[in-house]
């Protein structure tokens, strides 16, 4: 990628983070790190990668992806608004009663989203039923799917794993939010998953490792796993939880929780000036 | 039509979904490493590219299978009955029913027709975690006439559905063209003293000849399928019981959360009356013959037999 197309991603990065501090804020609680960690990435794929249309969001050839880490949602929902899936003001509805903006990623509530997740260790296995269902009807789409670091003790990431390998599904690419905590602590204190990348190679899928907050590199790695055509691919993502948020970043209460709106805009404030 | 007096349940089954299959590309199957038991190899051999065999992972099997229905695919998931309700029922209660698609899960070998497989592998609760799901459609067919009506209609209905399947043959309780359809039971045999109310393969034949026992003795006994627990024909248990004033439910399942509950919560809101449940009475499975099992557990004619007058005695004071 050219210095200015990485320069435009960083940008975008930059507001969807504030859009997401803001929804945040504006509610007073929510999964602030793990939503924080995720955004290059999902940047990268909704505004380079993925084929979709918010005037036709169930379009059959639409690329889709499966927030397995469903409570990234927050982060999801900032892109889909800017790009006119649904109104920005729906941000500030973020779990309200009756919202379309729950916290857990839901189908059946919010335009844009492919899959109901929340329940840790279930999307990676229905990203391959998409894939699976795409296969059938010669729909060459891709399916993406965004699985979390504590996600990755659930047994059932590694039955979709085997899965996805023996199913040759080479249209599918997931990436694995390696934030390196969970809720009771760092994964090395509380379930190691080390050695991450051997055992997705192990389990026969293509794999690659940068940095989850390096616009051009997660570009390229996205462009090099497009190119399998017998495996499914892993792009695991050194990142960071609470990425950008002042308050949060790098702290291990940041799963989930209270969000003062002064603060909230005060991270804002600070990554307008610091141009991160 | 298939030859229904001599066909497995399970080959039934398979032809079923074989025909659907042909007519609809949308039908797809898999497994968990269960091909053998659930005799779906026949579909396979139709339709290799739409059968997906996952190996033993039930609940990877159950959240595939949410994610073809997004596709607009109509998955047939099976495995035995225990793993699909106990061990996958999270992925079936969010990625298939929370989530509103349209997995038809299928369990087979319910209650005491596990018999060698013994307790481990006898579901004697399934019914009760699958009632809670809002909305699912669960049902247990008798037979293999009234197995592929209901499998047809079940293709079609929107939403998620639950069915018990046994493998092996059983004799034929409906005629080819009975009216089976899900949510409404079937009276197979009407009278005036007492009503059984039964399901499955085990527990409709064992109320049907309770009947003729009781009949020996007096007693007229109307019979009732009631195929499909979820959602329970309310007016029909409420019609028999206004007609017999008491029931008798017969369940190859426990005493509790299963069809005996759902049938004690229809009467108790609307028109309480008098109701005895037969089925396992809080207990484990254990191994065993078919025979020896439904002897252990008191499944037999003879204990709803025994049952029915007990309550008699109570209903004529």
């Amino acid at each position: 990628m050219e210095e200015q197309e990485l320069k435009w991603f960083r940008e975008k990065a930059k507001e969807i983070r504030k859009l997401t501090l803001d929804s945040i804020g504006y509610l007073g609680v929510g999964h602030v790190g793990g939503s924080m960690s995720v955004i290059e990435v999902l940047t990268l794929l909704y505004y380079k990668h993925m084929n979709v249309d918010p005037v036709s969001p169930r379009k059959r050839d639409r690329d889709q992806l499966v927030m397995s880490k469903g409570h990234a949602g927050p982060a999801l929902y900032s892109i889909l608004a800017d790009k006119g899936f649904f109104a920005m003001e729906w941000l500030h509805t973020l779990n309200r009663g009756g919202t379309n903006l729950p916290s857990h990623c839901d189908r059946n509530r919010t335009p844009g989203i492919d899959m109901t997740t929340g329940s840790l260790g279930q999307g990676l296995s229905a990203a391959i039923g998409i894939a699976l269902g795409n296969r059938l009807d010669n729909v060459n789409s891709t399916v993406y799917c965004i699985v979390g670091d504590g996600e990755s003790n659930e047994g059932q990431i590694w039955e979709a794993a085997m899965a996805a390998s023996q199913f040759g599904l080479s249209s599918l690419i997931a990436f694995t939010d390696y934030n390196k905590m969970q809720i009771d602590g760092y994964i090395s204190d509380v379930m190691s998953i080390e050695d991450l990348t051997a055992k997705w190679v192990a389990f026969g899928w293509f794999v690659q490792r940068v940095n989850g907050h390096d616009v051009g590199q997660i570009d390229k790695a996205i462009e090099r796993a497009k190119m399998e055509a017998f495996r499914p691919s892993m792009i695991v993502l050194d990142t960071i939880k609470g990425k950008g948020a002042f308050f949060a970043e790098g702290k291990l209460n940041n799963h989930n929780m209270p969000v003062d709106y002064e603060i909230a805009k005060e991270a804002i404030r600070r990554l307008d000036e610091c141009g991160e | 039509m298939v030859e229904m007096t001599t066909q497995q349940m399970r080959t039934v089954y398979a032809q079923t979904l074989v025909r659907l299959a042909e007519k609809d590309k949308k039908i797809v199957l898999l497994e968990a490493d269960l091909m053998r038991a659930s005799g779906t190899k026949l579909f396979k051999e139709a339709f290799p590219d739409r059968t997906f065999n996952v190996g033993v992972a039930e609940a990877n099997m159950v959240s595939i299978a949410a994610g073809l229905c997004t596709t607009g695919k109509i998955p047939f998931a099976d495995t035995f009955a225990c793993f699909a309700a106990r061990r996958a029922f999270d992925q079936f209660f969010i990625s298939a029913n929370y989530a509103r698609l349209n997995v038809k899960l299928v369990g087979t070998d319910p209650g005491v027709t596990a018999a060698y497989n013994g307790g481990t592998h006898m579901p004697f609760e399934d019914l009760g975690l699958m009632r809670n799901i809002p909305k699912l459609v669960i049902f247990e067919p008798c037979d293999p006439v009234s197995l592929e009506k209901l499998v047809q209609q079940s293709a079609y209905h929107q939403g998620c559905t639950y069915m018990r399947l046994h493998r092996y043959a059983v004799p034929p309780v409906y005629d080819e063209d009975a009216d089976v359809r899900l949510g409404r039971g079937n009276v197979l045999r009407d009278g005036d003293d007492i009503t059984l109310i039964a399901t499955g393969v085990v527990m409709v034949p064992e109320a049907l000849k309770a009947a003729e026992l009781l009949e020996q003795d007096g007693v007229s006994a109307a019979v009732i399928d009631l195929h499909t627990i979820k959602p329970i024909d309310a007016a029909l248990v409420l019609r028999y019981a206004e007609k017999t004033g008491a029931i008798v439910t017969c369940e190859n399942h426990q005493i509790y959360n299963g069809l005996g509950s759902a049938v004690a919560e229809v009467l108790s809101e609307n028109r309480p009356t008098l109701l005895k449940r037969v089925g396992v009475n809080d207990e484990f499975g254990e191994v065993g013959t078919l025979e020896y099992l439904m002897a252990r557990f008191g499944l037999t004619a003879e204990n709803i037999y025994e049952q029915a007058m007990a309550l008699l005695e109570t209903k004529n004071g």
